[in-house]
């Protein structure tokens, strides 16, 4: 019953984010510091993730072809579609859960715990349009990290493979460009895109939503990266079904 | 003016107000004072309309709070003004940008125009060199004169202070007490006031509003407190024996 309960006021939560604007001279300050914070300051640890997992995925692969009748551009093919379909979007969206998603409780939870958002609202502000809003509209680059992440991971993969000498350049190369199928990185961006909107509300729900002191906004922020996690890993199934399967 | 009628609230089972009826009147500091748990901050949350009474009715110059729509609310609210027990200010902006926050929300003022206004607000809260501080770099005495120039920064008709002495000295505290009143007479606006501090009570209680176990107990001024015979005002106001010499005199030399 309090799942449900908790689902309910959530989509009640997305329905007042929209309502009663804020100025937009306002919002657009907002909106840019987010960006600066929420993407801007995780495109260290998105490419620093990416390049490691695409060198991991392409020594794994080279290690476990033992067949010598296997071709080596396998390597650059497996590697991409790794990257492309599952470990960027995915992948460094569990990690953004953890680093984004946590940072979002915690200041939200913050406010709640200081009265910052009961100051708002006696002031007749939105508070949740004025505090999750610029959050969503920043959260929208998202797909450019993810783009980052692609290019890095596969570059990662590279590396690994042919200084590793598990690969030549050219046989990475002809793998990479191996079947590509342009529907993988729209499929690849589509989920990125909602990953990026659950990344945004579910935190704000935990942290505008807590109750209780410094204690709780700690217990609110593991909550929330617990949630954000196990709905991105469901949305990721449906989603994978609905538009590959 | 706000007259509250016979509001009850209640979380789950357990009702917090089971009927409170006053008025608060303007161009007055209405103290709300009442032991631990006896329902003050969630009355003073329902003036505030943060909490909505399932029964009663509260009216500001008129208007019945429960009959207004979502953006008639909002509209009520930009002329409320709040000074909270923590102060409330934003950490991430500077004493400057607290104060502006409003201005910029609800204005169509220009830079200079709110540059003028937060600096005569400052003024009047006598923060003068503070406008580049961040609410962590100043002490909680000026927090609170920052939360009083926010609050007051729209010409607010109503102006609300959750315990606005709590974990101030003495002597600051007097200053706080001191500059709401004067704030509340020469703004000619109707202050409500949350407190636990019997000094406040004696020196700017020009209403007295006691609550006990979510009812009113009893209502008077600063003056009327000294006389009352109320046990339970007597025994709380004068729970310390300074304040029971003080009323002792008093009645003395009244005699």
């Amino acid at each position: 019953m309090n799942y449900l309960a908790s689902i309910g006021s959530y989509f009640i939560m997305i329905r007042e984010v929209f309502k009663k604007p804020t100025k937009w001279r306002i919002m657009k300050s907002l909106i840019l510091k987010e960006i600066d914070e929420l993407i801007y300051g995780s495109l260290g640890i998105i490419i620093f993730i990416s390049f490691f997992i695409g060198g991991v995925v392409a020594i794994q692969t080279a290690l476990n072809m033992t067949n010598p009748l296997i071709p080596r551009n396998l390597i650059g093919f497996a590697t991409r579609q790794s990257v492309i379909l599952e470990f960027a979007p995915t992948f460094t969206s569990i990690i953004m859960a953890g680093k984004v998603g946590s940072y979002i409780t915690s200041s939200i939870g913050t406010m709640r715990v200081t009265e910052q958002i009961d100051a708002l609202e006696v002031m007749g502000v939105n508070s949740l349009n004025y505090l999750v809003f610029p959050k969503i509209i920043a959260l929208c680059l998202y797909p450019f990290a993810i783009a980052i992440a692609m290019y890095v991971g596969i570059f990662g993969g590279w590396i690994a493979g042919v200084f590793g000498g598990f690969s030549t350049s050219a046989d990475f190369v002809e793998g990479i460009q191996l079947d590509f199928i342009p529907f993988h990185v729209t499929y690849s961006f589509i989920k990125t895109i909602i990953f990026a909107f659950i990344i945004a509300t579910i935190p704000s729900f935990h942290g505008y939503y807590m109750k209780g002191g410094a204690l709780e906004v700690g217990k609110a922020s593991t909550t929330s990266f617990v949630w954000t996690s196990v709905v991105i890993i469901i949305v990721n199934y449906v989603l994978t079904q609905l538009l590959l399967g | 003016m706000i007259e509250v009628n016979d509001i009850h609230k209640s979380f789950g089972e357990s009702e917090i107000l089971k009927g409170v009826t006053t008025q608060f009147e303007k161009g007055k500091t209405n103290l709300i004072i009442g032991q631990s748990g006896s329902g003050k901050t969630v009355f003073l949350k329902c003036l505030l309309g943060l909490f909505e009474p399932e029964e009663g009715s509260i009216c500001y110059d008129g208007r019945t709070y429960s009959s207004l729509s979502g953006d008639e609310k909002r509209d009520l609210r930009q002329e409320m003004g709040m000074v909270f027990q923590g102060s409330a200010l934003f950490d991430s902006m500077t004493v400057e940008g607290n104060v502006t926050f409003p201005l910029e929300m609800f204005t169509k003022q220009s830079k200079s125009e709110m540059q003028d206004r937060v600096n005569i607000v400052l003024k009047r809260v006598n923060l003068i060199d503070a406008h580049n501080k961040y609410p962590s770099e100043i002490s909680g005495g000026m927090q609170k004169r920052v939360a009083i120039a926010r609050a007051i920064v729209m010409n607010p008709k109503y102006l609300f202070c959750d315990e606005p002495n709590s974990g101030l000295d003495p002597k600051t505290a007097i200053l706080i007490d001191n500059l709401i009143q004067e704030i509340t007479e020469e703004y000619d606006i109707t202050t409500v006031i949350n407190t636990h501090d019997m000094n406040s009570v004696m020196e700017i209680g020009q209403k007295i509003l006691f609550l006990k176990n979510g009812l009113k107990e009893w209502e008077g001024t600063n003056k009327e407190i000294f006389k009352t015979d109320n046990a339970a005002v007597t025994d709380f106001v004068y729970s310390s024996e300074l304040f029971k010499k003080v009323r002792q005199m008093y009645i003395e030399e009244r005699n």
